[in-house]
């Protein structure tokens, strides 16, 4: 899927990045814990509810471009700030981790494991 | 090259920095991002570290051709028990922690499996030095 289809898909809101929504995905992982998202080999999508600093400087050492924010959560300018310095893109989205992960399943992204 | 950084104790905001400026300067060098990755990734998990637990401290890093050396040494409680604070899912961390998504007992482990080399340092009462290297070579 490409970031735009996503959005689409999503109902969600994009907040930097919008030089990629060309960019295809295949493989998400969805996940409020950081040190899980260190460990992942090769992932460009991350669902998470954890809005914070640290969610961007994780997907920063992890190799992560794409954050999707679930569960209503708003990214600050802080966030977009450094974001924007990784060449990240940020979405927010209204739905639930699990909808969220389910309709991108559907659609055809796959799980990392 | 050496670098020096400063760690604040409770300074959630800058958790990072060190390691996000370390991956610049290894990017400069045209190593493989796995390496950069691997790299990142234990230092990264020792930098928030230490300002989770500690009152503070130094990241040390140094590199030439073949290998980087990191020493992470804060001024801390230290770690009573470092067998069990080396096994996946145990941890003392604070919810303050918790938040920032970390403090799943896994810090360390991480660490482990990113580097080729880790020596842990600690005396309560007075810290923890965290010694990595990674050789760019494989």
């Amino acid at each position: 899927m490409t970031i735009k289809e996503i959005i689409g898909v999503l109902d969600g809101n994009i907040r930097c990045g919008e030089s990629h929504l060309n960019d295809e995905i295949t493989k998400a992982f969805s996940s409020d814990l950081m040190s899980d998202v260190l460990t992942l080999k090769d992932c460009p999508l991350l669902l998470t509810g954890l809005c914070n600093v640290q969610t961007i400087r994780t997907c920063e050492m992890a190799n992560l471009q794409v954050i999707v924010f679930v569960r209503h959560k708003k990214v600050t300018p802080e966030m977009i700030e450094l974001a924007e310095e990784n060449d990240m893109v940020l979405i927010e989205c209204e739905y639930s981790m699990f909808k969220t992960s389910g309709i991108l399943y559907m659609k055809g992204l796959e799980p990392l494991y | 090259m050496h670098f020096e950084y400063t760690i604040k104790e409770g300074d959630f905001v800058n958790a990072g920095a060190a390691s996000s400026s370390v991956k610049k300067a290894l990017k400069q060098l045209n190593l493989s991002s796995a390496v950069i990755k691997r790299v990142v990734v234990a230092l990264y998990e020792a930098e928030v570290n230490a300002i989770a637990h500690a009152y503070g401290g130094t990241i040390y890093v140094d590199i030439d051709s073949e290998r980087i050396l990191m020493k992470v040494a804060d001024r801390g409680p230290g770690i009573p028990d470092l067998d069990l604070a080396m096994q996946e899912g145990y941890s003392t961390a604070r919810p303050e922690v918790r938040d920032m998504g970390f403090g799943a007992g896994m810090g360390l482990p991480n660490m482990k499996k990113n580097v080729d080399k880790l020596v842990v340092h600690t005396k309560v009462g007075e810290g923890t030095t965290v010694e990595m290297e990674v050789n760019f070579v494989e």
